[in-house]
C-alpha cells in the first residue's frame, strides 16, 4: 500500500489558513527570538575574534585579563622588545607597538549619557600592526602632537566627534585628524593617538600593553615561554586573536544563557501552540481518518501525514522566523563590554550553522508538538472514526 | 446569571486536554513574563536604593580615573555638604573569576554614616573600626561562600597586584528590600598604605567621593558647586545625584536591556496567537450550537458574551497560576543570578502588569470568534452542520 501523498498534508495546512498562521505565526516569533540571539553572539565573536591579526601577540600584565587592568612598565617594555621572536621592520626596528588604552566619557548622540570610549596610544608601527586599519577620511595624527584619528563608527554615534573637531580629556584640546575604518573589528569603537602624548596627558608613567609581529606564527610558543619563564617580569604574552576572544567570553556567556533561557520558556508556548492545533486537526478530521484507513492505509501512514503535517507547519515557522531574523543583519548594537568597561559596536551575523541549527530547532518544535496528536490520529479504530462523521 | 456561568466553565471544560494545555501556555507566558520585567527592575535596583540625598563625584574624564585625596577637604568646605566619604573599586579575584562581586575600599566610619541602611551589630561595627585588615560582607554574599565572621579571605588582585588578606569581622543586612547585601567593603588605609609603600604616585588616590548633602532639594546646586572647585584643574570632576550615577551604570547595558524588555512583550504575543488559536478552533467546532442558542432567542451580544467569558476564564485562571508561581520562581532564580543582580524582587507593578497581560490576551482572542459566532446566520448555520 502506498503512503499517504505529503500533498494531503501540505492541503490541509491551507485549508485551515487562519489557524495555520497563527501557529506558525506563534513558531515564527519563537524562532525569530531563538536566531536572533544566535546571530547576536556569532556577531560578537566575530568581532572580537577578527580584531586580532594571526601574526601578531599581545603583551600584557600577568592576570590583568584586559588592558585597562594591565601595567607595562618601560623597563619592561625594553625587555619584550629585544626578543627575538619580535620581527624586525623597515630601519631595522622592531615591529612592536607599545601602547596605552584609556576610556574617556563621550555622549551619544540623542541620548544625554556619557559612555566609555578607548582611547588608544599607538606606537609609530601601531597602524602597520593592523592591516585592517586604514583611513578613510582626512590624515593620520602627526607623532607629538595633540592630534587624534577616530574610528568613523564613533564619529557617526557620538557627539562632538568629527573631522576637524576639537575633543577635551586629559585637560587639554585634541584635533581629530582622521576617520579610520577597521573593517567591523573592536577598534571601530576606539580613537587612536600618538602614544608619548597621551600618556604625558594622563600623567601615566607606564604602558598598557604592548603588540607585535612574530617573526613567524609558530614563533608564539616560543615568546610565551621566554616571558612566562621569567618571575621578575610578571608579564603574558597572548596570541592578538585569543586576546580579543578571551574578551568576549562574559558578554557572550550572558547572552547564550539569555537566548537559551528564553527560547526554552518560548518554545513551551509555541509546542503547545502546535499541539492544540494538531489535537484539534485530528479531532475535526475523525471521519476523514476512518475512511483513509478503511480504504487500506496503515496506521503508521495515517500517524505520519499528520506528523509530516506538524512537521510541514513548524518549516514555515522556521523559514518566516529566519526570514524575519535576516533583516537583523542590518542593525548594528552596542553595548559595554563587562570585561573591559568600554563601549562595543557590532552586528548580527547569520551564518549558515546558524540557519541550519534554527531549523532543526524549529521542527524539533514541530516533532514535539505533533508527536501526540498524531499517534491519537493512529490509534483511531476505522468503524468508530466512520460512525463519529 | 448563575446560570450563564455554569454554562461558560461547562463550556470551558468540555475540552478538557485543550483548555489544560491553553492554561499551562497561560502560565508559562505570564510567569515569564513576570520574571522578565522582575530582571529588568533588578538591573535598576541599585539606582532605587540611592538616597535623594546623596551626591557622587567621580573623575570627569571617566571612572577608570583617579581624584586626589585631597579633595576631600574642599568638598567639604563646599556650603551644603554635611558629610564626605569615599570609595575605592578594588575588583580582586576570590579564588576564581567567575565568582564575581563587588569590592570596595571605604573609610568605615564616614562611609556607614553615609549609608545608614548598611546595618551592623554594635559589636561588629567596633571590631570592624578597630581591625584595619578586616571587611565586612553582605548578608547574602557570606550565604554565597558560606562566610562566618571570624573568616579569612584571600583575594587576588587584578587592578592592584598580589594576594591580599582579609577578616570578616562583620555581616551587614540592608534596611530595606532594595539594599546590596551582595558587596564587601573593607578599609581605604589598608590599600592606600600598602600601595604608597609600592610607588609614590599610586598613593592618596580615590575613586569617588560621596557627600551628604544637608538638604536634599538643595543637590542639583551643591553638585554644581563641588565642580566649580576643581575646574581646569589637574583633575576635573563630575558630580551627579547618586542616583544618576546608578544609572550611568545602567545605560551601558541598555541595548541589552532594551531586548529584554521587548522580548518580555513578544512573550504575551505568542501566546496570543496560541489562545486565539485556541478560541477560533473552539467557536468553528460549535457553530451549530450558537446557531441553536440564537433560534432560541439568546441575543447576538450573549453568544458573543459568551465566548468572551470562557476566553477570559482559561486567560485569567493561567495567569493566576502564573502568578502565583512568580515569587517562588524569582527566588529561585536569584539563588543562582544573585551574584550579578542583587535585587530579584517581584514589585506590586510586575504583578499587576501580569493580570492586565493576562486579561488582554484572553479579550483579544475571544474578538474574532465573538465577531464570527454573532454574524451568524442562523439558518445558513443550522443547515451547514444538517
Amino acid at each position: 500500500m502506498a503512503r499517504v501523498p505529503l500533498m494531503y498534508s501540505l492541503r490541509n495546512l491551507w485549508t485551515r489558513r487562519l489557524t495555520t498562521l497563527l501557529t506558525a505565526g506563534g513558531m515564527a516569533l519563537v524562532v525569530f527570538v531563538y536566531a536572533a540571539v544566535r546571530m547576536l553572539d556569532a556577531g560578537l565573536k566575530e568581532t572580537l575574534v577578527d580584531t586580532g591579526s594571526v601574526d601578531n601577540a599581545v603583551v600584557i600584565r600577568k592576570g590583568s585579563g584586559t588592558e585597562i587592568q594591565s601595567i607595562v612598565s618601560r623597563e619592561q617594555a625594553a625587555t619584550v622588545e629585544s626578543l627575538p621572536q619580535v620581527a624586525m621592520g623597515p630601519g631595522a626596528s622592531p615591529l612592536i607597538s607599545k601602547e596605552t588604552v584609556v576610556l574617556i566619557a563621550l555622549t551619544k548622540r540623542g541620548v544625554d549619557k556619557p559612555t566609555n570610549v578607548v582611547i588608544r596610544g599607538v606606537g609609530p608601527f601601531g597602524m602597520q600592526l593592523r592591516p585592517q586599519v586604514h583611513l578613510v577620511a582626512g590624515r593620520m595624527f602627526r607623532p607629538g602632537s595633540a592630534e587624534v584619528i577616530a574610528a568613523a563608527n564613533v564619529a557617526d554615534r557620538f557627539q562632538g566627534v568629527g573631522l576637524g573637531q576639537p575633543v577635551r580629556f586629559g585637560g587639554r584640546d585634541w584635533t581629530i585628524v582622521g576617520l579610520f575604518d577597521a573593517g567591523n573589528t573592536a577598534f571601530d569603537s576606539e580613537l587612536w593617538g600618538d602614544v608619548d602624548q597621551l600618556m604625558q596627558a594622563f600623567r601615566r608613567g607606564a604602558f598598557s600593553s604592548l603588540v607585535f609581529r612574530l617573526t613567524t606564527r609558530d614563533d608564539f610558543e616560543a615568546a610565551h615561554t621566554r616571558l612566562d619563564e621569567d618571575p621578575r617580569l610578571g608579564l603574558e604574552a597572548k596570541r592578538e586573536r585569543q586576546f580579543y576572544a578571551d574578551q568576549s567570553e562574559a558578554l557572550s556567556k550572558f547572552i547564550n544563557i539569555l537566548g537559551v533561557t528564553l527560547s526554552a520558556i518560548f518554545s513551551i508556548g509555541a509546542v503547545i501552540g502546535a499541539m492544540i492545533t494538531m489535537y484539534s486537526a485530528v479531532a475535526t478530521r475523525t471521519a476523514e481518518i476512518g475512511t483513509l484507513r478503511a480504504l487500506g492505509f496503515r496506521r503508521a501512514n495515517v500517524m505520519l501525514a499528520f506528523l509530516a503535517e506538524s512537521l510541514f507547519l513548524a518549516l514555515l515557522g522556521g523559514v518566516v522566523g529566519l526570514a524575519l531574523a535576516s533583516g537583523m543583519q542590518w542593525v548594528s548594537l552596542t553595548t559595554t563590554n563587562f570585561q573591559t568597561f568600554a563601549e562595543l559596536a557590532f552586528s548580527f551575523r547569520l551564518t549558515p550553522g546558524i540557519v541550519g541549527e534554527t531549523l532543526a530547532f524549529s521542527l524539533a518544535m514541530g516533532l514535539i508538538g505533533g508527536f501526540l496528536p498524531a499517534v491519537r490520529a493512529g490509534r483511531l479504530k476505522i468503524v468508530e472514526a466512520l460512525r463519529e462523521g | 446569571m448563575f446560570f450563564t456561568l455554569r454554562l461558560i466553565l461547562r463550556n470551558a471544560l468540555r475540552h478538557r486536554l485543550r483548555t489544560a494545555l491553553t492554561v499551562l501556555g497561560m502560565v508559562v507566558a505570564v510567569l515569564a513574563f513576570g520574571l522578565l520585567r522582575t530582571f529588568v527592575d533588578a538591573w535598576y535596583s541599585g539606582a532605587n536604593a540611592a538616597a535623594a540625598n546623596r551626591i557622587v563625584s567621580r573623575n570627569a574624564v571617566s571612572l577608570t580615573f583617579s581624584l586626589p585625596m585631597s579633595y576631600r577637604e574642599r568638598i567639604r568646605a563646599v556650603p551644603g555638604v554635611k558629610q564626605v566619604s569615599w570609595a575605592n573599586w578594588f575588583g580582586g579575584v576570590y579564588k576564581e573569576p567567575k565568582n564575581f562581586f563587588a569590592q570596595f575600599a571605604i573609610d568605615p566610619r564616614t562611609y556607614l554614616e553615609v549609608y545608614p541602611e548598611l546595618l551592623l551589630t554594635e559589636d561588629e561595627r567596633a571590631n570592624f573600626f578597630r581591625d584595619r585588615k578586616s571587611c565586612i560582607v553582605g548578608e547574602k554574599l557570606a550565604r554565597r561562600f558560606g562566610w562566618q565572621v571570624g573568616d579569612t579571605i584571600t583575594l587576588r588582585g587584578a587592578i592592584y597586584s598580589g594576594d591580599w588578606d582579609f577578616v570578616i569581622r562583620g555581616i551587614y543586612r540592608g534596611a530595606t528590600q532594595s539594599t546590596d547585601e551582595s558587596t564587601m567593603f573593607f578599609h581605604y588605609d589598608y590599600l592606600n598604605e600598602t600601595l604608597q609603600r609600592r610607588s609614590k604616585r599610586w598613593g592618596n588616590q580615590v575613586g569617588v567621593f560621596i557627600a551628604e548633602v544637608e538638604q536634599a532639594d538643595n543637590v542639583a546646586q551643591v553638585a554644581l558647586d563641588i565642580d566649580a572647585q576643581f575646574r581646569n584643574s589637574a583633575a576635573e570632576t563630575l558630580t551627579e545625584t547618586e542616583r544618576a550615577f546608578q544609572l550611568s551604570f545602567v545605560a551601558m547595558s541598555e541595548a541589552i536591556i532594551q531586548a529584554i524588555r521587548l522580548v518580555s512583550y513578544v512573550v504575551v504575543v505568542i501566546i496570543m496567537a496560541v489562545m486565539a488559536n485556541t478560541m477560533a478552533m473552539t467557536v468553528r467546532e460549535r457553530t451549530s450550537e450558537y446557531a441553536t442558542l440564537k433560534a432560541l432567542g439568546f441575543r447576538p451580544l450573549y453568544v458573543a458574551g459568551l465566548i468572551l467569558g470562557e476566553s477570559l476564564l482559561i486567560a485569567l485562571a493561567g495567569g493566576a497560576l502564573g502568578i502565583v508561581l512568580t515569587q517562588p520562581a524569582a527566588r529561585a532564580l536569584g539563588a543562582s543570578l544573585g551574584n550579578f543582580l542583587p535585587g530579584l524582587v517581584v514589585s506590586h507593578e510586575t504583578l499587576g502588569l501580569q493580570w492586565i497581560a493576562a486579561a488582554l490576551v484572553g479579550l483579544v482572542a475571544a474578538l474574532a470568534p465573538m465577531r464570527r459566532a454573532s454574524r451568524l446566520r442562523i439558518v445558513e448555520a443550522l443547515r451547514a452542520y444538517a
